[in-house]
């Protein structure tokens, strides 16, 4: 269901305060999504591959993480060139494409993988308990990291219900169809699941409640940051910045 | 504190669920410190209920509840129940609910005002107990049916429970866990109850064994594990007592 396969490789990003990372990544997604200058955007592009490159994420596992991205990307261009008011710039039978729109593709495109390419290689080299324990780190609220965690823990279990009744629907027979018989078992098919949920849900309540939970979660985990850690964090938000004044003195 | 040693008394305890008859009608039962109990009864007898009544997860409809020689009724009294009897539950991905098994195990001491060192500690020598040791880190949702088993008992045992209410622990498991769950259960130095309807595992983990009929824990039946010779029948399916 869920692979961690780049977890496990060994490299400087694979060893920072995870913390860091998060924040790295964060902090890049925010500039680069609101600049619009294709120099700079091309500067974000090369930075995120430099860090693709030193956290040392195999080209193939790159390329075929980008590749849904770049699906709906592929739509944008199908829509964005018409679509968008300005100067024309070519025509296609009857439609005409406008240098606006082109453009704006461009942009769109540079920016997603710029930020998808970040992502992978900073937040998928992270383990994803780590990641939540550094996401309680970051004091973001309690709530969200523990129905992360809790995601993370039943997506299994109900994955595992899931295929269990998908079983018994096969073994009398069943076969999907076009008919109002096959809507009507994937209704119940997910109805159950909810239902089933629901009930689990209520019984893993009760047992944290044997166990003395009172709405309160202890994290095991401490994270300490080495000067590594620091100096990489100031020397990304450094360049971060520098990509958001760039774009800033280039727009003015 | 209590007397004559009885830790949990339950008195004419009538639970039911709506559109049903009683589960539980009129249940009377005194368990005493050292007791080593087993319950037996068919599907649907109210074995589950009765453990889910005693840690106040479900409120009898009537009768009255006593334990370590107080009476509880309010959620408040029960939380303090909760520290010193421990249910391990039927199925343990409802038990298991923390990433790894540390985090699991440590989650009661925790609980219960534990610093996280001391926490950590705990389960690491509860794990060590039970011939867990090096489990640690695993993620308790890729461990196998047994392991998961075994872990629950380590997270239930972690919180030093004065009783342990034990509901169905075999199910799933395969001979040689079983054996090691008795192995674990007699080396115990706890008072459990314990609830199955496998009669050899009772045979072997409890003292007493009484049954469960219409909604009541019936002392005529009550039995007292011995030994028997018996002719072998060979085949397929040979009777080895769990023994390989």
């Amino acid at each position: 269901m869920i692979s961690e396969g780049f977890v496990n490789t060994d490299s400087f990003v694979h060893r920072l305060d995870p913390r860091v990372k998060i924040v790295v990544a964060f902090l890049f997604s925010v500039v680069v999504a609101v600049c619009k200058d294709i120099m700079v955007l091309t500067w974000a592009i090369g930075l995120g591959l430099a860090i693709t490159i030193v956290s040392r994420v195999p080209a193939r596992e790159l390329v075929r993480r980008l590749a849904p991205v770049n699906m709906f990307v592929v739509f944008l261009w199908l829509f964005l060139p018409f679509t968008v008011p300005g100067a024309p710039m070519f025509s296609l039978g009857g439609l005409v494409g406008t240098r606006e729109g082109v453009s704006y593709a461009i942009q769109i495109t540079m920016k997603s993988n710029a930020i998808v390419a970040v992502l992978i290689a900073l937040v998928a080299s992270t383990s994803i308990l780590t990641f939540g324990h550094a996401l309680h780190e970051l004091k973001i609220p309690q709530k969200m990291v523990h129905l992360f965690f809790f995601t993370y823990r039943y997506i299994f279990v109900i994955h595992r219900e899931y295929l269990r009744l998908v079983g018994a629907l096969k073994i009398r027979g069943f076969s999907p169809g076009t008919n109002f018989h096959t809507y009507r078992t994937i209704a119940y098919l997910v109805g159950m699941l909810l239902v089933r949920s629901s009930d689990r849900a209520d019984r893993v309540h009760n047992a944290m409640l044997c166990r003395g939970f009172s709405g309160r979660l202890y994290s095991l985990s401490e994270f300490s940051l080495r000067r590594i850690d620091v100096i990489s964090l100031i020397l990304m938000t450094a360049l971060i910045l520098a990509l958001g004044v760039l774009e800033w003195t280039r727009m003015a | 504190m209590d007397k004559n040693g009885v830790i949990i008394r339950l008195a004419n305890i009538s639970y039911g669920y709506p559109g049903r008859s009683p589960v539980l009608d009129g249940l009377d039962l005194s368990f005493r410190r050292g007791d080593h109990l087993g319950l037996i009864g068919s599907n649907g007898s109210g074995k589950t209920t009765l453990f889910h009544v005693i840690m106040g997860l479900l409120k009898p409809s009537s009768g009255s509840i006593e334990i370590l020689g107080k009476v509880v009724s309010e959620e408040k009294d029960f939380r303090q129940v909760r520290t010193k009897v421990g249910l391990l539950f039927q199925d343990a991905d409802d038990q298991l609910f923390s990433p790894t098994v540390l985090e699991d195990v440590a989650f009661g001491p925790l609980n219960q005002g534990k610093s996280r060192q001391e926490a950590k500690q705990i389960a690491e020598e509860t794990l060590r107990s039970l011939g867990l040791a090096g489990f640690e880190s695993r993620i308790t949702h890729k461990l196998s049916g047994g392991e998961k088993r075994l872990v629950s008992l380590a997270a239930v045992l972690a919180m030093k429970p004065e009783v342990l209410l034990l509901d169905e622990p075999t199910t799933g498991l395969d001979d040689a866990t079983e054996r090691r769950l008795v192995d674990v259960l007699r080396n115990l130095d706890v008072s459990y109850l314990l609830v199955s309807h496998d009669i050899d595992f009772l045979m072997e983990t409890t003292d007493r064994i009484s049954c469960m009929v219409g909604g009541k824990i019936s002392l005529d039946d009550e039995s007292i594990p011995h030994t028997h010779i018996h002719l072998h029948k060979h085949g397929k399916h040979a009777h080895k007592h769990g023994l390989e």
